[in-house]
Formats: C-alpha cells, sequence, structure tokens
C-alpha cells in the first residue's frame, strides 16, 4: 500500500470520527426532545391526563329501582319482579346490527320475532343505550355466550328485574301492564320534571294501575360507580348508592271474586264493577275478555299484538271503564227516587197502563215493552215489572233539567274519580248539553226516551256499579278506588287511599226504603230478575235492564232470535247486597246479552254467593232466555 | 483428579471460545432492555395469554442468530453485500408483482410453504450494500460515486414506500443515509438537499396514500377524529401523561389493563412502559438506549475498515432511529408510522433484525485488530 492511500484513509477515519460526533450529539439532542415532551406531559400536564385516564375508567351508571308490588286485599300477589337474563344489544356500539344478531342467532335462540320485536323497540326508541334482543335466557344460553362475548362488542348480558303477572289474564284490565319507556314517555316524563327518576329504568306503568300510581310504584335510581373497559364492559364497581325501591300497593280488589265474576260471563263480552257501599272500595272489576298483560313487558311482539288487536271481540278494550252504554231500565230506580224527592210521585199515585205513552201534538207514541201493558201501576211495581209507561209520564213531569240536576247527584254524566286513569264520564243530558253539542232545543219526546236510561243517556259499568252504591248507601258517596293502601317500601307505614265519604245525597229515608223494597221484590217471585234470586238464602235488591244496540221502527217487533247476535241488545243489571245492609254493589253489562233478567242478572248472583256464603259455582251463570223482564 | 482438572479446562476453553465474539456491554445492555421488555410485554398482554412465552422464543432464535453473526468476519459480510442486496431488490420487485395484500398493504411474499417480507431484508442489506460501495471507492468520492449511492438507496425505498410501507421505507431509507452521511457526504449537497425536499415537500404529500395523510393530519390535531385515527394518539398520550413521574406501577394501568390503548403488545408497547413507570421508566430506559448506540459507536469509532466503520455507525444509528420514531410516536410528536420500540415490542421478525445488527456489531468489534487496512 502506498503512503498516500495510508494518509488518505487516515484523514477517511478522522472525518469518520468527526461526523459520528456529530451524529452522536444528534442522537443526544433528539432524546432531549423526547425526554423534554415526557416531561411536559407526565409532570406539567399530568393532572389533566390522569383526569382523562379516571375519566375513560369511571363511569356512573344509574341503578334502576325495584317496582312495588301490588297485592289484592287478602294478601295475593298481582304483580311482582322476577329477576331474569337478557341479552341486550347497544346499538350505538355496533355498527352491522343485522350481522351481530345473525351471529348471535347461533350462539342463542333467537326467532324471527325477537328480531321483530327488535326493530319495533328500535324505532321507538332511537337515543335508547341498550336494547334487548332475547329475554329470559337460560343458564345454558348465558353460558354459551358468555364464552363467546368477546366476538360480540356492544352485546352484553344483564340481569334484569322482569315485571310479572302471576294471575296471568285475571284482572288484567284493572291491573294494566308496564311496557319500555319509549320516546312519547320520554318527552312527557321531560315536560313532567321527573325524567331523572327514569335514569337506568327501562319500562314504566302504561296502562291501569300500573299507570296510575306510577309515581309509588317506580321508585327512584341508586348510582354506582363503576369501572368500565374500553370496550365499555362494566368490570367493577367503586362505590354505590342504592336505589329506594318503589312503594307497594294493596288493592281493595278481591282476585277470588274477580276470578269467580270473570268465569261467570262465559264466553261473553262485558264487565263488571263490584264496589263496597260502606268505602267505595272496588272488590271486583271486571271486562270480559281480557288479556295477557305479562306479554307486554318485555316490548309485545307484533305477532300477538295483531292478534289482540284485531280480535273482533276487543280484548284491550277496557269495557268497564271505557264503555258508555245506554243504562236502560237500571236508570229507573234513580228516575223513582227523583220522583219522590222531587215531589212529582207519592206511594200510592198509580197509573192505567194501556201498553204506550203519547205526548199532546206529537204523532209517534212510546211503547212500553210489554204489548197491551201492566194495567195498573204504582212506584213500587213500576220498579218490579219494570214498567215503561209509568217512567215516561214521570219523565215528562219531572223535565230533564230536573232529571239531570238530581239523578246526576248519583255520578251518572261525570266521571267517577276512580283511582285507574282514562275513565270515560258517560252522559247524562239537559237542554244546555244538547244546545251546546247539537244547536238543537230540546224537545219535550227527548226527555221520554231519557226516562228509560235510552236516547241520549250513556253510562259505563263503573258509573252502575257506583250509583248502585250511593243508593244502597242510603245517599253517602265514597269515591270508588281500587287501592287500598299504599306500602311504604323502607318504613312499611301504609298510606290509606280515600277513607272518608265525599258527600252526601241529600235523600228521605223513607222514600230511599221504598225503592230499595221495590229493588229487593225484583228478584223475588213476579220480579224481572226472580229466577236469578231464587233460593239465594239472603236477601238482594237489583234492576234489570236492556239496552237497544240497534234503533227499531215504529210498530216492528223485536225478536230476539231473528236478530244477529252484534245487534241483539246489551244485557244490564244492578244489584246490592245483602238488601238489609248492602256489602257489595255491583253493575252488570253484557254485550249482545238480550235481556238484563236472563242474561246479566244470574251473574250477579254468582258473585253475591261466593261474597256472602263462599259458595263457588260449578259452570258459568245461565243465561238461557228464562224471566220475563222489560 | 488430573482428568476432572482437564475436562473442566476442556469445558471452560469451549465456553471462552462459544462467548469470545460476544461483546460484553453490548450484550449486557441489550438484556436489560430485553427484560424490561418482557416484563412490560407481561403487563400488557393480559389479554393475549402466550405472548410472553412467545417472545421467549422469538429472544431465543434472535440470540442464535445474533451469535451466528458474531461468527461472521467482516469480510466476509462483505462478499454478502451485493448478492444480499440483489436478492433484496429482486424480491421487493417480486412483492410488487406477486405480493400478497394484507391491511391494504402489498408486504408479504410468498415462498413455497411460509412468507416473507422482503423489506426486512433490506434494513441490513442497505447499510451492507452502501457500506461496500464506499470500501470499494476508498478516497475516491466524486460526485458519480454520490449519485450511485443515491440510486443504490432509492430504488428499495421506493418499491418499499409504495407497498405502502411508511414506516420500514422510514428505516431503511435512514439507514441508507447514515451510510452516506458517514461516508462524509458534503453539508452543501446536504444542505441543497433539506432545501428541495422543503421545496417538494407538497409534491410529496400529493404522493402519500389517503390513510397516510390522515396519520399525519391527526398528528397535527388529534381530537378532529377521536374514535378514528387520532384514537391512537389521544388514548397513548392519555396513558403517557396519566402515568406521572412514578407511573402507577407495573400491572396497575388502567389505560392498558382496561384495553384504552390500541397495539399495546407491539407498536404501542412504549404507552404501556410510560404509564406504569412514569417519567423516571422514561428516564430510564432513554439511559438504557443511549448506552446501547453510545456502545455501538464506540465499536464503530474502532473499527479498522471503512466497511467496517460505515456498516457499524449505521446499525447504531438505525437503532436510534427504531427507538426515536416509535417513542416520537406514542407520545404525539411524529405521526403513527409502523415502526416497533426496539427490544421491547413483540415480533420476532424486528428481534431477529435488531440482533442481526447486534452481531454483526460483535464481529466488528471481534475483528477489529485481526484485518490490517
Amino acid at each position: 500500500m502506498s503512503r498516500t492511500q495510508f494518509s488518505d484513509a487516515s484523514s477517511d477515519v478522522r472525518r469518520f470520527h468527526w461526523r459520528l460526533a456529530i451524529a452522536g450529539v444528534a442522537v443526544f439532542a433528539a432524546f432531549s426532545v423526547l425526554f423534554g415532551r415526557f416531561f411536559y406531559l407526565q409532570v406539567v400536564q399530568h393532572d389533566y391526563y390522569q383526569t382523562k385516564a379516571e375519566d375513560n375508567r369511571i363511569t356512573v351508571v344509574p341503578v334502576a329501582p325495584n317496582r312495588g308490588i301490588i297485592s289484592d286485599r287478602n294478601g295475593v300477589v298481582l304483580a311482582r319482579n322476577d329477576a331474569a337474563y337478557t341479552l341486550e344489544i347497544s346499538p350505538g356500539r355496533v355498527a352491522d346490527l343485522e350481522g351481530t344478531i345473525d351471529g348471535l342467532a347461533a350462539v342463542v335462540d333467537i326467532q324471527p320475532k325477537d328480531r321483530k320485536r327488535f326493530k319495533r323497540l328500535l324505532d321507538e326508541s332511537k337515543g335508547a343505550d341498550s336494547l334487548p334482543i332475547r329475554t329470559r335466557l337460560t343458564d345454558e344460553e348465558v353460558a354459551r355466550f358468555a364464552a363467546q362475548a368477546f366476538r360480540f362488542p356492544g352485546v352484553e348480558i344483564r340481569a334484569r328485574l322482569f315485571r310479572q303477572y302471576p294471575q296471568g289474564k285475571v284482572a288484567s284490565h284493572a291491573l294494566g301492564y308496564i311496557g319500555r319507556i319509549n320516546d312519547k314517555d320520554l318527552e312527557r316524563l321531560e315536560a313532567e320534571g321527573t325524567l331523572a327518576q327514569y335514569k337506568g329504568s327501562q319500562h314504566m306503568g302504561k296502562v291501569g294501575i300500573e299507570q296510575s300510581y306510577e309515581r309509588e310504584l317506580h321508585g327512584s335510581p341508586g348510582f354506582a360507580q363503576v369501572e368500565i373497559d374500553a370496550g365499555g364492559r362494566a368490570l367493577r364497581t367503586l362505590s354505590s348508592t342504592p336505589p329506594v325501591s318503589g312503594n307497594n300497593l294493596v288493592l281493595t280488589l278481591d282476585t277470588k271474586l274477580q276470578e269467580v265474576a270473570e268465569r261467570a260471563f262465559g264466553d261473553r263480552r262485558g264487565a263488571l264493577v263490584a264496589i263496597e257501599p260502606a268505602t267505595g272500595g272496588v272488590l271486583a272489576f271486571v271486562s270480559v275478555p281480557t288479556f295477557d298483560p305479562n306479554l307486554f313487558v318485555d316490548g309485545i311482539d307484533p305477532t300477538s299484538w295483531q292478534a289482540l288487536n284485531e280480535d273482533p271481540d276487543r280484548p284491550l278494550n277496557n269495557r268497564a271503564l271505557t264503555g258508555a252504554y245506554p243504562p236502560g231500565s237500571t236508570f229507573k230506580p234513580f228516575m223513582a227516587m227523583a220522583g219522590l224527592e222531587l215531589g212529582k210521585r207519592s206511594p200510592d199515585y198509580t197509573i192505567q197502563d194501556p201498553g204506550s205513552f203519547g205526548l199532546p201534538g206529537v204523532s209517534h207514541r212510546w211503547r212500553d215493552w210489554k204489548a197491551g201493558g201492566h194495567g195498573a201501576v204504582n212506584l213500587h211495581k213500576s220498579i218490579v215489572i219494570s214498567c215503561d209507561t209509568y217512567y215516561y209520564g214521570l219523565g215528562n213531569d219531572l223535565g230533564v233539567d230536573a232529571i239531570h240536576s238530581f239523578v246526576g247527584q248519583f255520578g251518572f254524566g261525570q266521571r267517577t274519580g276512580i283511582d285507574i286513569e282514562g275513565e270515560k264520564p258517560g252522559l247524562l243530558p239537559s237542554q244546555k248539553w244538547k244546545w251546546d253539542r247539537y244547536k238543537q232545543k230540546w224537545y219535550a219526546g227527548d226527555t221520554i226516551s231519557i226516562s228509560i236510561g235510552q236516547g241520549y243517556n250513556l253510562a259505563t259499568p263503573l258509573q252502575l256499579a257506583f250509583a248502585t252504591a250511593i243508593l244502597a248507601n242510603n245517599g253517602v258517596v265514597y269515591k270508588p278506588h281500587i287501592v287500598r293502601y299504599v306500602e311504604d317500601s323502607r318504613t312499611g307505614e301504609r298510606r290509606a287511599v280515600e277513607p272518608q265519604p265525599v258527600r252526601t245525597v241529600k235523600l228521605t229515608p223513607k222514600w230511599v226504603e221504598l225503592v230499595k223494597n221495590a229493588m229487593v221484590d225484583v228478584t223475588r217471585p213476579g220480579g224481572t230478575a226472580a229466577r236469578a234470586g231464587a233460593g239465594a238464602g239472603y236477601q238482594f235488591g237489583g234492576k234489570t235492564g236492556t239496552a237497544q244496540v240497534v234503533a227499531m221502527k215504529q210498530g216492528e217487533k223485536y225478536d230476539e232470535k231473528r236478530v244477529a247476535e252484534r245487534h241483539r241488545d246489551h244485557a244490564l243489571f244492578i244489584a246490592y247486597a245483602p238488601a238489609e245492609n248492602p256489602k257489595i254493589a255491583v253493575g252488570i253489562l253484557v254485550e249482545n246479552g238480550g235481556h238484563g233478567g236472563s242474561a246479566a242478572a244470574p251473574i250477579a248472583r254468582q258473585v253475591f254467593d261466593y261474597f256472602l256464603l263462599g259458595k263457588l259455582p260449578d259452570r258459568p251463570a245461565a243465561t238461557s232466555a228464562d224471566d220475563d223482564d222489560d | 483428579m488430573q482428568g476432572a482438572i482437564d475436562v473442566f479446562g476442556a469445558l471452560r476453553a469451549i465456553g471462552h471460545r462459544f462467548v469470545a465474539n460476544i461483546d460484553g456491554p453490548l450484550f449486557s445492555i441489550a438484556l436489560v432492555i430485553l427484560s424490561i421488555g418482557l416484563a412490560t410485554l407481561f403487563s400488557a398482554s393480559s389479554g393475549f395469554p402466550g405472548r410472553v412465552t412467545g417472545q421467549v422464543i422469538n429472544i431465543a432464535v434472535a440470540l442464535t442468530v445474533m451469535w451466528l453473526m458474531a461468527q461472521i468476519p467482516p469480510q466476509t459480510l462483505m462478499r454478502f453485500a451485493v448478492p444480499v442486496y440483489l436478492l433484496g431488490v429482486i424480491l421487493l420487485v417480486g412483492v410488487a408483482l406477486f405480493g400478497e395484500i394484507v391491511n391494504g398493504a402489498r408486504r408479504w411474499l410468498h415462498i413455497g410453504v411460509t412468507r416473507i417480507q422482503p423489506s426486512e431484508i433490506m434494513k441490513i442489506a442497505m447499510p451492507l450494500m452502501l457500506a461496500w460501495f464506499f470500501q470499494r471507492r476508498e478516497g475516491f468520492v466524486s460526485w458519480r460515486e454520490w449519485i450511485a449511492a443515491a440510486l443504490i438507496l432509492a430504488v428499495p425505498v421506493l418499491l418499499i414506500a409504495k407497498q405502502p410501507d411508511l414506516g420500514t421505507a422510514v428505516l431503511v431509507a435512514a439507514a441508507g443515509f447514515y451510510v452516506i452521511f458517514l461516508a462524509g457526504l458534503s453539508w452543501k449537497i446536504m444542505i441543497g438537499l433539506a432545501i428541495l425536499g422543503g421545496v417538494s415537500l407538497p409534491v410529496l404529500w400529493s404522493m402519500l396514500h389517503d390513510y397516510q395523510r390522515r396519520r399525519v393530519l391527526t398528528l397535527l390535531d388529534p381530537t378532529t377524529d377521536p374514535l378514528g385515527a387520532g384514537y391512537h394518539i389521544i388514548q397513548s398520550t392519555i396513558a403517557v401523561g396519566s402515568g406521572g413521574l412514578t407511573g402507577k406501577g407495573w400491572l396497575e394501568g388502567t389505560q392498558t389493563h382496561l384495553e384504552f390503548i390500541p397495539e399495546r403488545t407491539t407498536d404501542f408497547i412504549f404507552a404501556v412502559y410510560s404509564e406504569e413507570f412514569g417519567l423516571l421508566g422514561n428516564a430510564t430506559l432513554l439511559v438504557l438506549y443511549l448506552l446501547l448506540i453510545w456502545r455501538g459507536m464506540v465499536i464503530a469509532a474502532n473499527a479498522p475498515t471503512l466497511f467496517s466503520r460505515l456498516l457499524a455507525g449505521a446499525i447504531v444509528m438505525t437503532f436510534f432511529t427504531y427507538a426515536f420514531v416509535n417513542m416520537g410516536m406514542v407520545s404525539g410528536i411524529l405521526p403513527v408510522v409502523g415502526v416497533p420500540l426496539p427490544l421491547i415490542s413483540y415480533g420476532g421478525t424486528a428481534l431477529v433484525t435488531l440482533f442481526t445488527g447486534i452481531g454483526i456489531l460483535m464481529s466488528i468489534h471481534q475483528h477489529r485488530k485481526l484485518v490490517p487496512t
């Protein structure tokens, strides 16, 4: 090797060392920058990032309270909570919902109806954080999913309390049901300012007692600080404030009596309300056909919903509360009271019934239900045999406004104020009402139809029972209520509902006595409900009624056999028992039942037999036509 | 007695032969960093059982490779420089033509039963080739040589960038650049190139892939896409920042164990380390890397030939680049490019590459006196 090359090489080495030193300085400088960055993040900004990390890690989760339990007067549980596992999807955290559900279907059983219900829930509540795709998973399904859970981010198993109605269809129209909170409910809660109470809750009362006592039943949510991972899964609870359970309800309802009453209707449609006259407590609240409220709890599937909704018997219709029917002849005892109290009739006043009634200058004649009439009829007999002609004359003498104001005291034409929402007020007409409603003046002929509970008259089965209870109670009015007391979930303290009489209808005892005696004779031989009253072993008062569904033309004869079932008259019956010291008053309606005496009165008899004697009927109340009635 | 002593002596001699080429300081520092890496991996992999044992196997393989490389004298290596480089370029062309697409990038090439990532070969082949190139032209480096060197550098880098694999392209380009820099590229040219680069930035920008642009943009402001592209940076920055001065403690990192840190066993493992060991831990790791680099630079400075000097210097600087880019990206001052944290991130390929480099350094150091210039 030459010398030049060597010196070149040595200058190469020097240059290399120089360059390497520069690289070393660059390395040191770069690491210093990194250290500066670490210092900035970990010391200067540490608090900020510490908070960020905590925010990441900890979330406050509301804990839904347990809903109050509902039981009847004898402690029979009507609504309770059952723990069950649900499989829930958080729509916001799942990109491909369909794909996820398909994947889940391979792990747990998911039926088409589950998918449909999920879709419906999704539509109803866009903002919901988590919606169930399957409810009430079996233990095996829970285990199967748990093993596969990592494949399904945004899907979780949750232990939820489910509302359960152990009595199934019994008393469902009184109880109502709870359902999932939808967007409309949220808006309403927001407007009420109670939305905060519903943090963590997914259900609320939708119908019936569940709805009207929502505030008592719901309770207040608790809160838990929960550590979550990046997938949003809760890992452990750091601290918690327990929720306050909703208050329990004890009803005035007697479940056994309710069952007897529901069964008494057989396959008929109708309603029955039984009230304890001395308190206003509702003993039975029947609207048949009924439905199973359990179907609604998790969000009803569209198939079941369609079946219920399109059933021609309208099982979702609460006939007792919202069905307004002409009271027919059950109106007569109250008309009789009006005649006596307002001095238009004395007990001895007697008419000769020719079988029809006319007004001067009016060609139309109002017929009695009995062709040829009942002969000599006084007030007592007019009730016992349900003479129409007697009341045509009485109504004409009283005038519509007197009827309106007097009979109105028995609750006709206004809401009773029962503690179930959605009550219909019925209709008790007056001159003013007709003018306001139709801009027409009142005709004397309008009053004639009103007198026998027809025409514009409309009453709910609840109103019939209420009016009967007032009469049975000699005019002392107790507001009907179905909740006996509210039991505080924490203290166990019981708050009674409506224990005091709200008002008194001023009635003269001897007139009450007179009308009541006549009503007792209705159920005895010669009365329109004689068959239903036969061999009772106790005395009870009642009044049959029939409400026309299809108006009859002048001169036409009503022939029950020729009329299609849906066009047959509604059968009505009001009654109270025992006659001397009434413990129960009922209003009964049997849709298209025909005659009150044959179709409705036997139901009252079965209800009384059970309530007073503990006697269980061996078959539904007889419906074969036997008695003569109005 | 005598026989036994002989046996021990023989064993000692064999042992001595076995470790003769292993550089003590370099190996010790690497082992310390590896241990820190395994501890961090254990914490980070709570959800991935088997990652730690997998990494132990990777380390075993990588140490074997290191030992083998340490036995190969630099002259022998030099003979392989051109073939390995050419093979690498051919494979990269093969990737461009027949490569398998994984995650939107064409990086893998199927060869018989296995598949390889030829860009990884280039991390060693590039400095090897350039060092060989300058050694061949020792003392006479004119502008023609610089252009030739630039071409040797540019062809594979562009092929890799095209895949696209920005992280590896940056590392390979850096490795090549370090050789050229250490070979004495004039400052004028470097400054000229820097100006040219600044001017051509907009052009480069237009050549970037959408996801690469997004990465750069979210680096500038990660909050614009907190659940998408910015998520990595935001969560790793939170992890680093919440670690504080002393860290949350081993196995106690909430960002780590609640799975807020993505890719926490591989590219983002530094976030785990940083969260659990804090600023003190970070400083320790920086010092360890500095020691490793220092030892490598000492070896480079004492290397007997231009080839071995350049090769050793470039390898050391590549280590630095790995560490700096990774830590810079996790702490949010560099864009997210797929660069692992040397000796700590999970993954066999990177470990083998790194220990190949360490093995070469050891070989260079061991053979420094045996070969006169």
